[in-house]
């Protein structure tokens, strides 16, 4: 895809909103941007309408401004708190039926790399975990199965967030929330576990509370997905407004979770996508000398 | 009311106006138009798309995504053609960047949203709208939710087939038809305009 894409037909510039003006001159595309970046483009068009505090909402701008070609990427989101936000990012995306994206992805990906022999175009889901542990588990591990070159990204907030807060799959063990008021009987569901057996070629738990390494893990998830296999990233972003924290103290609250090891960032390679990513590196260095 | 005899007027039609091809209203073959669902030549259609943007109090052109960038060869010759015509007619212009349902609110009159029904035409003061460059799916789901709702008068100039929702539609528009709308509506402009009067001869100056 070119930048051109991202030009407004002349004569047009006038009435075109200001948010898209500034996009073309101030997003992403075609520019080598990272977690450092941030704030310096715009990865989101204006204000997005998550609740104050969300760490979903952190994760999401963590991740778009860490995409190796968001020109290129298409996001497939899925239901959920951040299908809200999914209007307002500067990247191709699709909107799935409820737990349906793992499905949607497949398709996609098959498609485009009909469509392009050519060129490198990344298919990145980006749910919940209503969508991807509990309604669309069945599609998101045959996607697994089947070794589909996309990564899932899921934005673990440990609850069905904006329908008032039942229970998920990713809920802790004895949570209580709005409408599960005697506490969550189950322990939470170990995906990762379940994504490595499942065939992901890459598996990592991350949290926005570790930016730099959150930003590391989903560019190495997108590349792995590229040539390797399927990836897998969970990121931890508990929801302030079901738990009841404090706007203020959810980033404070994901690093407490971590001290006290109930939440951990682990990261898992195959032999295959380590000696890949390990290429690249080799690659980088040499275009770096250049 | 029998198929085949269902007028494509402005609404408001209620909530759910019937789709016009399930009322049995066809799309245009090449040459022809549809003027409220009714096959006419194409060249009947300039002439009263031009009579209603001109005597519109608010026409306005909903440009979207196929002409607002400049995505392959063509986008922008078309652009230039629609803004050409615009000016003809005196029209302003709403944009549609994309279709993405914009949360958590919209300001209508800077761009508009053809998925939230109370805000693809705001208030209903826009007597006649344009839409040119809208792919076709949102352009029928728009077209059919201000007909449901406003008075609006639509007009489809459409790069495919046409739009049998609009009360108007013209199929197959490039450049150069655009251009020569533009023609007819300016010697239609001219036409309607006052003549100024050359001063009679020997007259005092």
């Amino acid at each position: 895809m070119s930048k051109g894409l991202f030009k407004i037909s002349p004569g047009f510039e006038d009435v075109m909103p200001a948010e898209y003006k500034e996009l073309v001159t101030n997003g992403p595309y075609g520019r080598d941007l990272g977690i450092s970046d941030l704030g310096t483009f715009k990865e989101l068009i204006e204000e997005h309408p998550l609740c104050a505090g969300c760490a979903e909402a952190l994760a999401l701008r963590l991740i778009l401004a860490s995409l190796p070609n968001p020109e290129d990427t298409v996001i497939v989101g899925s239901t959920g708190c951040s299908s809200l936000l999914f209007p307002q990012v500067a990247v191709q995306n699709i909107h799935s039926l409820f737990g349906n994206q793992n499905a949607v992805a497949t398709g996609l990906k098959r498609a485009l790399r009909l469509r392009f022999p050519d060129k490198v175009k990344d298919v990145a889901v980006i749910a919940g975990d209503g969508a991807t542990v509990d309604i669309g588990l069945d599609m998101v591990m045959q996607s697994w199965f089947r070794r589909e070159l996309i990564t899932t990204i899921m934005l673990d907030n440990e609850v069905y967030a904006n329908t008032g807060g039942q229970e998920s799959g990713m809920s802790p063990q004895g949570a209580v929330l709005n409408m599960a008021p005697l506490g969550k009987k189950f322990p939470k569901v170990n995906l990762p576990e379940i994504a490595r057996e499942a065939g992901c070629a890459y598996v990592a738990t991350i949290s926005p509370a570790l930016p730099r390494r959150l930003g590391k893990v989903v560019r190495r998830a997108i590349l792995v997905a590229r040539e390797i296999g399927p990836s897998y990233v969970q990121i931890f972003c508990p929801c302030p407004t079901n738990f009841k924290w404090p706007s203020a103290q959810v980033l404070q609250k994901i690093r407490d979770r971590q001290k006290e090891g109930i939440f951990k960032v682990r990261e898992y390679v195959s032999p295959e996508a380590e000696a890949y990513l390990a290429r690249l590196e080799v690659v980088k260095q040499h275009d770096e000398e250049q | 009311m029998a198929v085949g005899e269902y007028w494509v007027r402005p609404g408001p039609e209620g909530y759910l106006p019937p789709a016009a091809a399930s009322m049995g209203v066809e799309l245009p073959q090449r040459g022809e138009a549809l003027v409220e669902g009714r096959v006419v030549p194409e060249e009947d259609a300039f002439r009263v798309i031009a009579e209603k943007l001109l005597t519109a109090r608010n026409p306005v052109f909903f440009p979207g995504p196929k002409i607002l960038w400049a995505w392959k060869d063509g986008a922008v010759e078309k652009a230039r053609a629609v803004l050409k015509l615009m000016e003809a007619v005196g029209a302003r212009a709403i944009p549609m960047p994309d279709y993405r349902p914009k949360y958590p609110m919209i300001n209508p009159a800077v761009e508009i949203n053809p998925n939230h029904p109370n805000l693809t035409i705001w208030h209903n003061r826009i007597d006649v709208g344009v839409f040119v460059g809208v792919h076709c799916h949102y352009a029928n789901l728009a077209l059919k939710i201000i007909r449901g709702g406003t008075d609006c008068y639509t007009i489809a100039l459409c790069g495919e087939v046409g739009h049998e929702d609009a009360m108007i539609t013209l199929r197959d528009v490039d450049a150069g038809k655009l251009e020569r709308l533009t023609e007819v509506a300016r010697a239609l402009s001219a036409a309607r305009s006052p003549q100024v009067q050359a001063p009679a001869a020997g007259a005092a100056g």
